[in-house]
């Protein structure tokens, strides 16, 4: 039985002793009858195939569509040639981000954290503290097993479908759960984990699912890179100090709510806001199977 | 839904129920099949066919054919590979009524003659609801090793096939029933916990009134490690 609330996660933590993770972690060898080697291993597939992925993009391919692609190799070019306003770890978070939602685009392999559409954002903030703070992959394994459960309440007391909740119900709960696995990276605890997760998750409420053509591409795509940079930042406040005035399950309740009360139109329909714009009816008409 | 469906899984993008769930639906249509697929007419219904090109799910669907999962990397490649194999495929539309969005019919010839038709549905995430075996209702997921059979509408067919079942110490996780007309052609659809030996979908073949015996075996794992 999945975790229903954050709070259920931290006080077992609390009675038991064990850290967040774990209590993730042993949910997941009660729910599926595994061992703790067959899960952490399972686990470890799933960072080395976001590492794998990161690796191979190729910023020469293109999706489909042809909207998508390059963007990662403009990004990476830029961090190496130019000062910027931001520092490394940033602008490679950014970079992360965008080359995993592209190579998804262009039917690569990627691993959906927690769906196909909102892939960039966990592996860009996860990646890039490992090679940036390199804290050992076992770490990393560890807060991947934080954006879970983090993940698991939000799909279990609301939504992670665009189509149900909107994309602040994708690439939003991407956000949490790399907001609450960076506080965990950073050496925060449960109360810095949920209200990293919280703080970030705020931001993100009322984002509407509009995308061009009904492709996983624009705006997605470049949105993994709000959602990557978001858990930066409001996990770095989360560690200074600063709590969530709004109880973190309450906020995922509120996005449950809001998520029902957004129109269909704004949800995975393709009948309002970007979707309907102008130079998205061009492309739309240039892609559908239409000459079958 | 478990951990590794927030935290995964690992597919070909670019989207779930278009591209992941597409290749899942190839690959139960083949298995149903039951053995090599020579020629597949595919017909997209709804947004399968208004966005499929742009998600990969012909690609996606060819995959699951030839026996792709979900996290292959030829799956792109998968039409030039289906030639190279000589599987002939023909893509069109789908004249479906009051389908699911994402639906797709699959018209499938083997290499030894068998004939299939399914429709196949693409329920959200990478889930799939396989609706229609050769015309008649069928509705499921491809979670359980699945029975479908084909019989005349007569008394004790039904009786004869869970009789069977109990005597190969299978147990029946869920059970479906319908029928084209009274006295007409009729479906069974059985979910098992267990996988259904060789012999006993032998001895139902042979039974009086069975008129198909279609088996999907889970013996393949969904995702490889």
């Amino acid at each position: 039985m999945s975790y229903k609330k954050l709070t259920e996660i931290t006080e077992l933590s609390e009675k038991r002793h064990i850290p967040f993770w774990q209590a993730v972690l042993e949910e997941d060898m009660i729910e599926r009858g595994v061992s703790r080697e067959d899960s952490m291993s399972r686990m470890e597939y799933m960072y080395e195939t976001i590492k794998e992925a990161d690796e191979n993009y190729d910023p020469a391919l293109r999706s489909a569509s042809g909207l998508a692609g390059g963007d990662g190799g403009l990004l990476e070019e830029y961090r190496k040639k130019h000062s910027s306003l931001l520092n490394d770890f940033v602008l490679e978070v950014m970079e992360k981000a965008v080359k995993m939602g592209e190579s998804n685009a262009c039917m690569r392999r990627i691993v959906a954290m927690p769906t196909a559409g909102s892939c960039g954002v966990i592996p860009a903030v996860l990646l890039t503290y490992m090679k940036h703070k390199n804290p050992g992959k076992d770490r990393i394994i560890e807060a991947l097993y934080v954006a879970g459960g983090i993940g698991e309440v939000i799909a279990t007391s609301a939504s992670i479908s665009g189509a149900e909740g909107g994309c602040q119900a994708e690439i939003g709960s991407a956000s949490a759960m790399a907001a609450g696995a960076l506080a965990y990276l950073e050496g925060g605890g449960n109360e810095e984990i949920v209200h990293a997760a919280a703080l970030t998750l705020k931001n993100m409420l009322g984002l509407t699912c509009d995308p061009v053509a009904g492709l996983v591409e624009v705006p997605c795509i470049k949105r993994n890179v709000a959602g990557a940079v978001n858990a930066v930042v409001y996990s770095q406040m989360a560690m200074a100090g600063v709590r969530s005035a709004i109880e973190p399950d309450e906020v995922i309740d509120s996005m449950n709510r809001i998520g029902r009360l957004l129109p269909t139109c704004l949800k995975e329909t393709g009948q309002e806001g970007l979707a309907i714009t102008r130079s998205a009816q061009k492309i739309t008409e240039r892609l559908s199977i239409t000459d079958l | 839904m478990n951990l590794f469906d927030i935290i995964g899984p690992v597919m070909v993008g670019p989207s779930s129920s278009h591209t992941a769930g597409a290749v899942k639906i190839g690959l139960a249509a083949g298995k149903l099949l039951g053995e090599k697929v020579v020629s597949a007419e595919i017909l997209l219904y709804g947004s399968f066919l208004a966005t499929g090109k742009g998600h990969g799910t012909d690609a996606a669907l060819v995959a699951g054919l030839l026996g792709m999962k979900m996290d292959d990397e030829n799956i792109p490649k998968s039409l030039e590979i289906a030639k190279e194999r000589g599987l002939q495929i023909k893509f069109g539309k789908a004249d479906l009524k009051d389908a699911h969005p994402n639906s797709v019919e699959m018209r499938l010839v083997g290499e030894h003659g068998r004939k299939l038709s399914i429709v196949g549905e693409s329920i959200g995430g990478s889930l799939i609801n396989i609706a229609k075996i050769d015309g008649l209702d069928a509705n499921f997921s491809g979670d359980f090793p699945t029975l479908i059979i084909h019989n005349e509408d007569q008394p004790g067919h039904l009786a004869e096939v869970t009789g069977m079942l109990a005597r190969s110490s299978i147990n029946v996780a869920t059970m479906q029933l319908y029928r084209a007309s009274r006295g007409g052609e009729a479906v069974m659809v059985i979910e098992c916990d267990q996988e259904v030996p060789e012999e006993t979908l032998e001895w139902l073949q042979k039974a009086d009134g069975i008129t198909k015996v279609t088996y999907f075996s889970l013996k393949e794992p969904e995702e490889t490690r």
